[in-house]
């Protein structure tokens, strides 16, 4: 088989589902928005034929549903069309998104990480803190993000950091609960070894337990980096913040202007790929470079 | 619920002690109390004339596990000097001592290799280089070679036994292998199960020098004849 034909083999699945989902959403697009094409003819006093209603139900300028091409023509003029220093370019908003998301992702790794060495280091901690760590994830998000960012501000803090600080607060999760695992992962044959050694707890830490728990660390990036981006968005919401893909699809929604909606939505999901991507090829480098692929 | 009673036993310096029996009859146990990785409840043990403990915190001993246990992340070399570093030598003499005990198990040059390039019978040598790197007197040794196929194993034992020759070192060897136990050592402890307890002592009168086909030889199946006879001797208990 040759080079040429194993990537068609890749391609072939992936572009198969491609078609499928713009297929559906044209299907979706043309019996959503039929109904205000048949309006129309109805007051204008006309009858519709099936292809004329069709074909006006790609166009609209307020559809239920926007067809593929008019979010990908809306995408088009605000990413390659305008400059990105503008407040109509979607590169801008996802720059203003992506920074509160990096940030809060930041935090949300040291906060995971050091959570996880206390609870397996220390048994208070794992039956004091543990409870807690899983009932903060039980609160709808919605909810509580908007009190958070009310609160911060009443200290001083609002904009990048209030909005990192609910990316924080959704991403540290996923890491506590894979490190947990992850430095509690060599057996007990590693760890009689260390003791044989009489290792300090440092060095068990370092030698021992934080190599092993590398695997599990990358899998809970994966997760975490989504969901900072799902924080950074909700953080946007409710402060009608001044830009980035929230306040976008808030806009949308006020002037009922769907394409921008849309076009944020498909921006948000393109970058979360792009970053759970960048990580899987860290992910990827750093295994096999220390013999843990799989 | 007691894993081992009434184990009575002085281990000389230099010596290389088999322990074997049947699974459950304690051998483990037992050399997992003289590395103070198991607590026992009576009796008096002393390693190195001090307690397991005080042994273990002087590092008296390395200890070989049944599984090579390699880290996948360091090379051959840097798995070798993991003790070293953890001691605290500098690294000068780290990487002295890692070129000298990965020659004495024969693993010269392969000192950058990982331990997935390397076979099985390869990665338990480095585990025992790994055990001899830091020169403790005292070598514990839990069925080595256990998971390994017996020609690995029958080339190992060779191996082990000029390696001894040349360090000195004092050697408790657990096995399932009466050939193995037979072959390698100077004093056999016969065990049996529930509860654990020595049914037999062999001060082996085999010579020191022996080549593989001693194997063969008349005094080496009456040594293994009365092996055998100590572990039927523990079942028979059973009914």
């Amino acid at each position: 088989m040759t080079a040429s034909g194993g990537l068609w083999r890749l391609v072939t699945p992936v572009a198969t589902v491609i078609v499928a989902i713009i297929g559906l959403w044209y299907l979706g697009a043309v019996y959503l928005n039929s109904n205000w094409a048949y309006d129309q003819a109805e007051r204008a006093g006309t009858s519709l034929t099936f292809s004329a209603m069709v074909t006006d139900t790609m166009p609209q300028d307020r559809p239920v549903l926007p067809a593929p091409h008019q979010v990908a023509n809306e995408i088009w003029k605000t990413t390659v069309l305008k400059k990105v220093t503008s407040k109509r370019s979607l590169v801008y908003h996802a720059w203003i998104t992506l920074s509160a998301t990096l940030l809060g992702f930041a935090i949300g790794i040291g906060l995971g990480i050091a959570l996880a060495v206390g609870i397996v280091h220390n048994r208070a901690m794992n039956l004091s803190v543990m409870p807690w760590i899983i009932a903060s994830q039980t609160v709808p998000i919605l909810a509580i993000a908007p009190m958070i960012i009310v609160i911060l501000y009443n200290v001083g803090i609002s904009g990048l950091i209030a909005k990192a600080s609910i990316s924080a607060y959704l991403s540290f999760f996923p890491i506590v609960v894979g490190m947990v695992k992850g430095v509690r992962s060599p057996d007990t044959m590693q760890l009689d070894l260390m003791r044989t050694y009489n290792a300090s707890a440092w060095h068990v830490f370092w030698k021992l337990r934080w190599p092993s728990s590398l695997p599990y660390l990358f899998t809970s990036l994966k997760i975490a980096v989504a969901i900072a981006l799902v924080g950074a968005i909700i953080g946007e919401l409710p402060t009608g913040a001044q830009g980035g893909f929230g306040s976008r699809m808030l806009n949308g929604s006020y002037y009922g202007q769907v394409l921008i909606i849309w076009s944020a939505l498909i921006g948000a999901a393109v970058c979360a790929g792009l970053l759970v991507g960048l990580i899987a090829f860290v992910q990827r480098i750093t295994l096999s470079r220390m013999g843990l692929a799989r | 619920m007691h894993a081992l009673s009434n184990v009575d036993l002085t281990i000389n310096q230099g010596e290389f002690v088999s322990f074997i029996g049947p699974s459950g009859c304690g051998k483990t146990t037992f050399l997992r109390v003289i590395a103070d990785l198991e607590q026992h409840t009576s009796g008096q043990i002393s390693v190195n004339g001090a307690s397991p403990e005080a042994a273990r915190l002087a590092r008296a001993y390395g200890y070989v596990f049944q599984a090579a246990g390699l880290y996948p992340w360091r090379s051959i070399a840097r798995n070798v000097a993991l003790p070293l570093e953890i001691i605290g030598l500098p690294k000068e003499e780290r990487e002295e001592r890692v070129r000298r005990t990965l020659e004495l198990v024969n693993l010269s040059g392969f000192e950058r290799k990982y331990p997935w390039q390397l076979s099985g019978g390869m990665q338990q040598r480095a585990s025992i280089a790994r055990a001899l790197a830091f020169d403790a007197d005292i070598l514990l040794m839990d069925e080595p070679f256990g998971a390994l196929d017996e020609i690995s194993r029958d080339h190992l034992n060779v191996q082990l036994l000029q390696l001894w020759a040349r360090t000195q070192k004092t050697v408790c060897f657990v096995t399932h292998s009466i050939p193995e136990a037979v072959y390698l050592s100077t004093k056999i402890v016969v065990m049996s199960p529930r509860p654990g307890r020595v049914t037999d002592v062999i001060d082996s009168p085999l010579p020191a020098e022996r080549m593989p086909e001693i194997r063969e030889t008349p005094e080496f199946l009456a040594i293994a004849h009365r092996v055998r006879e100590g572990l039927k001797a523990g079942y028979s208990d059973d009914g």
